[in-house]
């Protein structure tokens, strides 16, 4: 059954609005997508009635804010299908899991010529802390080439793979071009080496399926507010195991079991890597996200997106000049595209202009630009509370904008 | 010649004309970018780049009858349009002139909302190149 997609817009107070005169589509949702009432309600409720810190207090505000606190962190559990609520640990988003995993597990147990690999998708933060880590450590970071449609090139994969790779760490689906990468096929590999393999699941985490016992990656990193939730938080996945062979990444409260002046025991996971009071208002807002999510169920928001995904394609590759940046055979609802002898942010200058917000530039992938030999795209990506009226305008501003430079 | 305050004028008239009708706005800055004159392609060098801009921007300068005579080019048409503005105001002028010349036109024409806040960064930058370059030509001038 196909999803009511006015009723659900109507739960999205900022979709109501005109930004220079035009009625606001937006289609910049890979940078982060809106937020439905119940997501703002939560967060008031939460000041208004349950503020206080947790895991301490022995009073019954305390008590409140930790059990729905703790009852996000279940329901993340269920969200990616782990083995238990403590494989999840709350960070401030993809970036600082990345940064987390880098800083524990890289620092324990990369040592000099141990590799590292990533692929030519991956988004700054998925490249610079390993870079970082590799400089400390002597190791070697190898990148995954990718074909001109923009998928990785799994035998050239394979060829890289060896007992001296550590960690495999690569993008579930790629902001810059919506690639679905084949992580099962890449999981099942570096395993077969020994390495362990962490997921950028910043954009898949909103599109697909998740199941992190079935894909059976050892970590999965994911923000929120791409996930219809809050800015400035996250999360991290790691098997049991894994995480707790890891040293801690932050010393603080919370984090320990026992502090003496002379040793720190530390606390279990996940609490081991959450020192300090964490973002209680936004984790308690982040489950009415996730609820979100589940009563529309991924599949059928799936579908949607595949759909209007389809249907921008076929408008828009009717226009003289369009050109389409990434054509993977699997993709989420990422569509890159330049116009022929326009520059990306001309393009996005006069699309803003049409209220149509879009994303221009290299989309934190410079070194897939640059492998591309392009400087940027114009990227609409989209959401569930998209429609197919709004691609028309999406199809109609573009084709003007062509017209300019493409009689 | 007209001062700058005069062709300043003129801009401001110009863009009310536009209203504030965003696209036609936009537009009508790009087609600006088509009067620049032809920048020299050995010039689009690094050193020659204008940094604090979001799209590139080369600007040189080089002292024609005591006057500043600048070229600009830049890859986005929008950026192209704007540096012609700024030129129409600035280019062949002394460089006491450049330097001393209050550009209200930009606040006038309301830039910033045009071209949102990173560009109008990249706006005061190219401004600065601008006067700076005009400073080392006056001081060769009055070496
Ligand atoms: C693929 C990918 N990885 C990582 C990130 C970084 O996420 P955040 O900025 O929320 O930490 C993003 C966000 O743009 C992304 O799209």
């Amino acid at each position: 059954m196909g999803l009511n997609i006015a009723k659900i817009r109507g739960l999205f107070p900022v979709l109501h609005q005109e930004v220079h005169g035009k009625p606001l589509v937006y289609f910049d949702n890979a940078a982060t997508t809106q937020k439905p009432q119940a997501v703002l309600d939560a967060l008031t409720n939460y000041y208004e009635k349950d503020n206080s810190n947790i895991h301490r207090g022995a009073h019954a505000l305390a008590d409140r804010a930790t059990r729905y606190f703790e009852e996000t962190r279940e329901a993340i559990q269920h969200f990616i299908n782990a083995r238990e609520a403590a494989e999840v640990i709350f960070t401030k988003g993809t970036t600082e899991s990345i940064n987390l995993v880098a800083a524990t597990f890289g620092r324990k147990f990369v040592e000099k010529g141990d590799e590292i690999i990533i692929s030519t998708l991956e988004h700054h933060s998925n490249i610079v802390p390993w870079q970082m880590l590799c400089e400390e450590k002597g190791a070697v970071l190898k990148v995954i080439p990718i074909n001109d449609a923009g998928e990785i090139i799994f035998e050239e994969f394979e060829k890289m793979l060896s007992a001296k790779t550590k960690l495999v760490s690569i993008v579930h689906a790629s902001n810059a071009l919506g690639t679905v990468n084949p992580v099962k096929k890449v999981i099942a590999a570096a395993h077969a080496v020994g390495a362990k393999v962490l997921l950028d699941g910043a954009q898949s985490s909103s599109h697909l399926q998740i199941d992190v016992q079935d894909l059976d990656c050892d970590f999965f990193a994911f923000s929120a507010h791409k996930l219809y939730g809050p800015t400035g938080l996250g999360g991290l996945y790691g098997k049991r195991e894994v995480f707790e062979s890891m040293p801690p990444y932050q010393g603080g409260g919370e984090m320990i079991k026992e502090v003496t002046f002379e040793k720190t025991t530390y606390n279990e996971i996940p609490f081991k890597f959450e020192a300090g009071t964490p973002n209680i208002a936004d984790v308690i807002s982040f489950k009415a996200a996730i609820d979100f999510i589940n009563e529309l169920g991924k599949d059928a928001i799936k579908a949607h997106e595949d759909e209007l995904l389809a249907y921008a394609n076929e408008q828009l590759m009717q226009i003289k000049g369009f050109i389409p940046v990434g054509t993977a055979q699997e993709k989420v609802s990422v569509l890159s595209f330049n116009i022929n002898a326009m520059h990306p942010y001309d393009v996005g200058m006069m699309l803003d202009a049409n209220g149509i917000a879009v994303r221009t530039g290299h989309h934190c992938t410079q070194p897939l630009m640059k492998r591309l030999g392009l400087e940027g795209t114009v990227r609409a990506s989209f959401a569930v509370y998209n429609s197919k009226s709004e691609i028309d305008k999406l199809a109609e501003g573009v084709s003007r904008i062509a017209r300019i430079k493409n009689k | 010649m007209s001062s700058i305050q005069e062709v300043q004028d003129e801009i401001v008239s110009e863009f009310e004309i536009l209203g504030d009708d965003k696209e036609s706005t936009i537009y009508y800055i790009m087609e600006l970018g088509g009067s620049l004159e032809d920048f020299p392609d050995n010039e689009r060098i690094e050193v020659n780049t204008i940094k604090g801009c979001q799209s590139k921007v080369w600007l040189i300068a080089d002292e024609k009858d005591g006057n500043v005579h600048f070229q600009a080019d830049s890859n986005t048409d929008i950026t192209k349009g704007l540096i012609s503005l700024l030129l129409r105001v600035l280019n062949y002028r002394s460089p006491e002139e450049i330097i001393n010349a209050k550009l209200d036109f930009v606040e006038r024409i309301g830039m910033g909302s045009i071209i949102g806040s990173q560009r109008s960064n990249g706006f005061a930058s190219m401004i600065k190149q601008i006067k700076l370059y005009a400073m080392a030509i006056q001081t060769k001038q009055n070496a």
